[in-house]
């Protein structure tokens, strides 16, 4: 379904879409009592316990006090009315601040403040830095004269670089005063989850008439809960609104959560259900045969000739009644009282503190405590889960000789100081591609200090490698670059910078030198993207010995390169540039043609080696939970080699000869289909070998895996102890979760982010990292841990006492109950079925 | 322990407060405590063959004697049971034993004679045994009014004895109920080599309820005196706390055969004394096909003749013994490791 969204136009749309209040609650002040009962009573035991409540209402069949039984379930269903209608409340009152929050908005070509919630689809919206966005836009504006602007996407996908929106072309030049009267029109799709893409098309309308429809794409919007920074203001058209936005979309109802104790209780309970009626039948029969029988004879009761009609039903009710206590009421009340001590247990728990910044563990989610002792899957993030989320460069190779060793990282090893205090040219070069290879942000702050903004924790560290090593680089105006040197400032002008795809595996920038107008090629990239462009004649070898040591040592390596280009070969390049950017078809691949072009023939200038610090203990705590028959599976964002390395340096997968890695792959179908099968038939035929096999799989091949070849991609699963999953969106984390779910698996997911939401929220039991990237996974998550480490102590002290306790405890109870009916029912056969009154109540 | 607990637990508390002078942090950081570290001490005991066998060898070392000690009292007490419901019919009334039971002018005086076999000491206690006979039916043990048998204030509470709870003329039965209206009312007279023997019909009820369940100011009132006779009458002029053969008869027994205490002989009977026993055959159990008895017996510290205590006690003494010595056995022939994870259910497949 499509959507036109009229800029500006006060008039229309008003009653078409929602407006931009947000709505999390479930329940509202009417409506509360009866849809709490609803969903209370629509547990299978709650309603045999109210039917067993009502009878015992009936003087005339009683055996027992009704307060018995009334008194307990009314208890229990205050109780957990209480807690919902708490959470409830909770959650109202976060919408309200949400939608009560001022926002400048365009009304009658006037800007005025209004309240968030009263944002009309096709409002203009003015953002101020460090606002939090209300609702999707599409941006018209900004402060910037290029139209750039820089957003903070945590919220949404959990990654804290700041990212580039740009306004759409034909915004271009647009005047602060005349944002304020833009008409036009945008058709969008309706509003779907996913936060990657966004195809639209804006045209606008007279006096900026433009002959075109311009397509928009994500880069062109910013969504909902997205701060901006770094720019003074920016404007735009809101396009999906209230819980109509991306985000909002996104946010799946978290279901209430059954433990697999609490399933077989329910199964337990059901049989013992089916028994009790069988008993009843049989004793309600033997009861009105003997009554008719014998008891008539017992002058002593007096019984009367005749009964009213549902006389043949009164033993039998009193049966079922008596029998009812077969079923434990208390198990409820009981298991729910443990459960929330186990949890305290946890929150309690002084070794599973994180020290550096004192959170305690968290358990939100009260009741699933026992499902930790039978966890099957963990999925875990990488970034941030595993590792500290914090690159540190530690190791470089420049020109054949190695800095850093086992003592002590690069910046401190005396031969490079010394190398970059005499000013080695080689060292010197390799520092500038360090600073300025990149699109890093340089920012000052107000004490003077020097914070980089960069989309990419890589890029971060080298840059403030190279400032350690006083090769600082200090200001970024538009296209000029400011680096200074031993007091001396450099400036480069940047011509283009050839990005990053995850298939050219490089980046490369080209710049001026101001002071002599030479032009240069600087690249840095894997090394087996870098490495074949070497010009002919360099000896690459060292730089391959080199990469390959920093590998074993799990460090995330790059290659730095650079060449100088001679004028006229820049002008003719740039323009076949030009003319591929444009292009409107296979726009990526024509690029990276295009950059290969000039990408060759490459000094080589040395190799850097960046540590994404493993957290403390993490291989152990894999390791461990590895043995007490815990599958593990990686599902991360990141790239894919970056992913193998962080497996291989923390016990994830064995190296070569214990472990085997296999890889599906493939762009289309087929491809993948072939791959899929080849994986499948090694794996069928390893499983029986005592080595450790497992897959990695992008995102793109899942897709296509998940999508037609479903059967074949589960069996896999099972299959498989291990597996790497790189490049997946949220939602497929979310999907591999519900896979391992289908197959009857009890998964735990881990994660830090905001992307590993839906997979906490998807999965039996949700662990979130209270980490560097926000709280928002700590906040869906049913537990909440500082360090990845604690996980161990979760699972394998927690889990188990947890699970212990639970299953002696309901064993009791149902043993208890059991225990006392029978011997009810045994002295019946003394009682002439008929059986007297308990303790005379 | 005790000591070094909470000596502990005051040292977290002060390193928390120096370490981290925020106060929302302190408040968030959890209270240290051996409780909520999980860390008391807990005993699990492992169940090792020693202990095991240890165990069972000196639970049948301490049941064997007792059972033993138990069957030997139970074997010292004597006691007569004589079955009289069917002896006492006439002959010509043995196919219409109801009509004869029912009948007001049959005669219902019916003699016995009991060889007494072993020496019986005072006190002879003696029992009538009523067997299917369900006075724990539902609707028989609630046919009673406690607050009327206490007092005499609350005569007019009678809503839980129907269908006995107030004559034609609605005025209330004092005791009410199905079970005071069915009181049993055989009677049996003793005598040896035509002697009478003296039955003491004092303190067979318990003293508990002669003092606080039946009033010493509640006298019978309207007792069987409507159109459908139960049980025995009762003297209007003795108030229910005297009445013990009443208050015997209302506690009533928990399964269909049990014995109720008649009276007490108070003195010796010698070994082949016949004991002429004069029944007065009035109680109804003939439509119900109920049995009658009438028991005589001593007691010893055990009470009366049970031997089921006995045999108990030595069945699980027995079994233990044997099991202790099967587990010595076992443990010499075939010792296996304490603690081999091979034996668990999921490494099993790999040992074989």
């Amino acid at each position: 379904m499509k959507r036109y969204v009229y800029i500006n136009d006060d008039e229309s749309s008003h009653d078409l879409y929602c407006d931009n209040r947000i709505s999390n609650r479930k329940y509202t002040l009417l409506n509360f009592l009866p849809k709490n009962l609803w969903e209370q009573f629509s547990r299978l035991m709650n309603q045999y316990f109210l039917l067993i409540a009502c009878l015992q209402l009936w003087p005339l069949i009683t055996p027992v006090n009704p307060a018995s039984t009334w008194g307990p379930l009314i208890f229990i269903f205050f109780v957990s009315a209480t807690k919902e209608a708490w959470d409830d409340y909770n959650r109202y009152i976060s919408d309200k601040k949400a939608n009560e929050k001022e926002v400048w908005v365009v009304r009658q070509g006037i800007r005025k403040l209004v309240r968030a919630q009263n944002i009309q689809v096709g409002n203009i919206l003015w953002i101020q830095e460090n606002d939090e966005l209300p609702c999707d836009l599409v941006l018209l504006g900004t402060s910037d004269p290029q139209g750039v602007c820089y957003i903070e996407t945590a919220a949404l996908d959990g990654e804290t670089d700041l990212k580039t929106r740009i306004i759409p072309p034909v915004c271009m030049g647009i005047d602060y005063e005349l944002l304020h009267k833009i008409k036009g029109v945008i058709e969008c799709p309706g509003p779907d989850r996913d936060i990657r893409r966004f195809d639209a098309n804006l045209r606008l309308f007279p006096p900026f008439l433009d002959n075109d429809l311009c397509p928009l794409t994500i880069k062109n919007t910013i969504l909902q809960s997205c701060y901006l920074r770094n720019t003074e203001w920016a404007c735009g058209v809101a396009v999906y609104t209230g819980n109509e936005t991306k985000l909002g979309m996104c946010r799946g109802i978290p279901k209430p959560k059954l433990t697999a104790v609490d399933a077989v209780i329910d199964k337990l309970t059901g049989a013992i259900f089916v028994f009790q009626i069988v008993v009843v039948i049989v004793l309600g029969i033997a009861g009105n045969v003997w009554k008719d029988t014998e008891a008539r004879r017992q002058w002593y009761v007096h019984y009367p000739m005749e009964g009213p009609w549902f006389e043949l039903l009164v033993i039998p009710l009193r049966f079922e009644l008596l029998c009812s206590i077969m079923i434990p009421i208390s198990i409820k009340v009981s298991l729910d009282l443990v459960k929330s001590l186990y949890a305290k247990f946890i929150d309690w728990d002084y070794k599973m503190i994180d020290q550096e910044t004192g959170t305690p563990s968290h358990a939100a989610n009260t009741a699933i405590s026992e499902d930790l002792g039978q966890v099957e899957y963990i999925l875990t993030d990488k970034t941030g889960t595993l590792t500290e989320n914090k690159m540190i460069f530690r190791r470089c190779c420049i020109n054949g000789i190695f800095y850093g060793s086992e003592s002590g990282d690069a910046l401190k090893d005396v031969e490079l100081v010394d190398a970059v205090s005499s000013g080695s040219a080689d060292v010197v070069r390799f520092l500038t591609v360090m600073a300025i290879c990149n699109t890093v942000i340089p920012m000052k702050s107000k004490t003077g200090d020097i914070l980089y903004k960069a989309q990419s924790q890589d890029e971060d560290a080298l840059v403030r490698a190279a400032a350690q090593l006083h090769l600082v680089f200090f200001n970024k105006n538009a296209n000029i670059l400011e680096i200074t040197f031993h007091a001396s400032t450099i400036q480069y002008e940047v011509l283009e910078t050839l990005e990053f795809t995850s298939d050219r595996k490089k980046m490369s920038v080209i710049v001026k030198d101001c002071q002599n107008g030479r032009i240069h090629l600087f690249s840095k990239g894997a090394d087996e993207a870098i490495l074949p462009d070497a010009y002919s004649g360099q000896k690459t070898r060292v730089f391959v010995e080199a990469v390959e040591q920093y590998t074993q040592l799990g460090l995330r390596t790059l290659c730095l390169a650079c060449r100088e280009l001679n004028e006229d070969e820049y002008r003719e390049w740039s323009f076949l540039f030009k003319e591929a950017s444009s292009n409107l078809v296979d726009r990526e691949w024509r690029i990276a043609e295009v950059c290969q072009m000039l990408e060759h023939d490459l000094e080589i200038l040395g190799v850097t080696a960046i540590e994404d610090r493993l957290q403390d203990g993490v291989p152990e705590t894999i390791e461990t939970l590895r043995k007490a028959g815990i599958n593990f599976w990686m599902l991360t964002g990141d790239k894919q080699n970056t992913a193998i390395q962080i497996a291989l340096s923390c016990n994830f997968i064995s190296p070569d000869p214990k472990g085997q890695l296999l890889s599906i792959d493939g762009k289309t179908e087929a491809e993948v289909h072939r791959s899929l099968e080849r994986v499948l038939l090694t794996m069928r035929i390893t499983t029986t070998e005592p080595k450790d096999v497992a897959f990695v799989i992008d995102g793109w091949a899942l897709e296509i895996a998940l999508k037609y070849y479903r059967n074949a991609f589960t069996e896999l699963a099972i299959l498989t102890r291990t597996a790497i999953c790189c490049r997946v969106t949220p939602s497929q984390k979310a999907q591999l979760v519900e896979l391992l779910k289908s197959c009857e698996y009890r998964t735990l997911a881990i994660g830090d982010g905001g992307n590993d939401v839906r997979m906490i929220q998807q999965a039996d039991i949700g662990v979130g990292i209270s980490g560097r990237e926000g709280l928002q996974a700590a906040r869906a998550a049913d537990y909440s841990i500082g360090k990845f480490r604690f996980l161990k102590r979760l699972i394998l002290v927690h889990g188990r006492y947890s699970y212990n306790r639970t299953a002696f405890l309901s064993q009791y109870s149902f043993y208890k109950s059991l225990l006392l009916c029978f011997i009810q029912i045994l002295c019946l056969w003394n009682q002439s079925f008929q059986f007297f009154q308990l303790d005379g109540l | 322990m005790a000591i070094t607990g909470a000596s502990s637990s005051g040292g977290a508390k002060d390193g928390t407060s120096d370490s981290s002078s925020v106060a929302r942090r302190n408040s968030k950081k959890p209270k240290y405590s051996r409780f909520t570290q999980q860390e008391l001490p807990a005993c699990k005991p492992i169940l090792t063959p020693g202990w095991v066998i240890t165990t069972f060898i000196s639970i049948g070392v301490i049941f064997i004697p007792i059972g033993l000690a138990s069957l030997f009292a139970s074997e010292r007490v004597v006691e007569i049971i004589d079955r009289y419901d069917e002896d006492c019919v006439p002959l010509n009334y043995t196919y219409n034993k109801l009509a004869y039971i029912q009948s007001s002018e049959t005669n219902k005086t019916c003699t016995k004679r009991l060889i007494v076999s072993k020496q019986m000491k005072s006190p002879v206690y003696i029992y009538y045994q009523l067997d299917n006979f369900y006075q724990n039916h539902r609707r028989y043990v609630k046919s009673r009014s406690d607050k009327q048998l206490r007092s005499k204030a609350s005569e007019d509470d009678t809503s839980t004895c129907k269908p006995e709870a107030v004559t034609e003329n609605n005025s209330p039965i004092v005791p009410c109920g199905l079970i005071a209206w069915s009181l049993f009312n055989d009677t049996y007279g003793f005598s040896v080599k035509n002697k009478v023997l003296e039955v003491s019909k004092k303190n067979i009820a318990w003293k508990s309820d002669q003092d606080n369940k039946f009033g010493s100011d509640v006298y019978p009132k309207n007792f069987q005196s409507g159109g459908l006779i139960g049980g025995a009458k009762l003297n209007a002029s003795i108030p229910l706390s005297e009445q013990e053969d009443l208050i015997v008869w209302m506690r009533t027994a928990a399964l269909p055969t049990f014995r109720k205490l008649y009276g007490k002989i108070e003195t010796d009977l010698e070994a082949n004394d016949e004991i002429t026993v004069v029944i007065q055959n009035n109680y109804n159990t003939y439509s119900f096909g109920g049995k009658k008895r009438l028991v005589l017996s001593t007691t010893s510290w055990i009470g009366g003749k049970n031997d089921f205590l006995g045999v108990a006690y030595l069945t699980v003494g027995g079994l233990c013994l044997f099991l202790a010595i099967s587990f010595i056995l076992l443990y010499v022939i075939k010792p296996r490791p304490l603690g081999d994870p091979s034996y668990l259910s999921w490494n099993r497949g790999h040992t074989s």
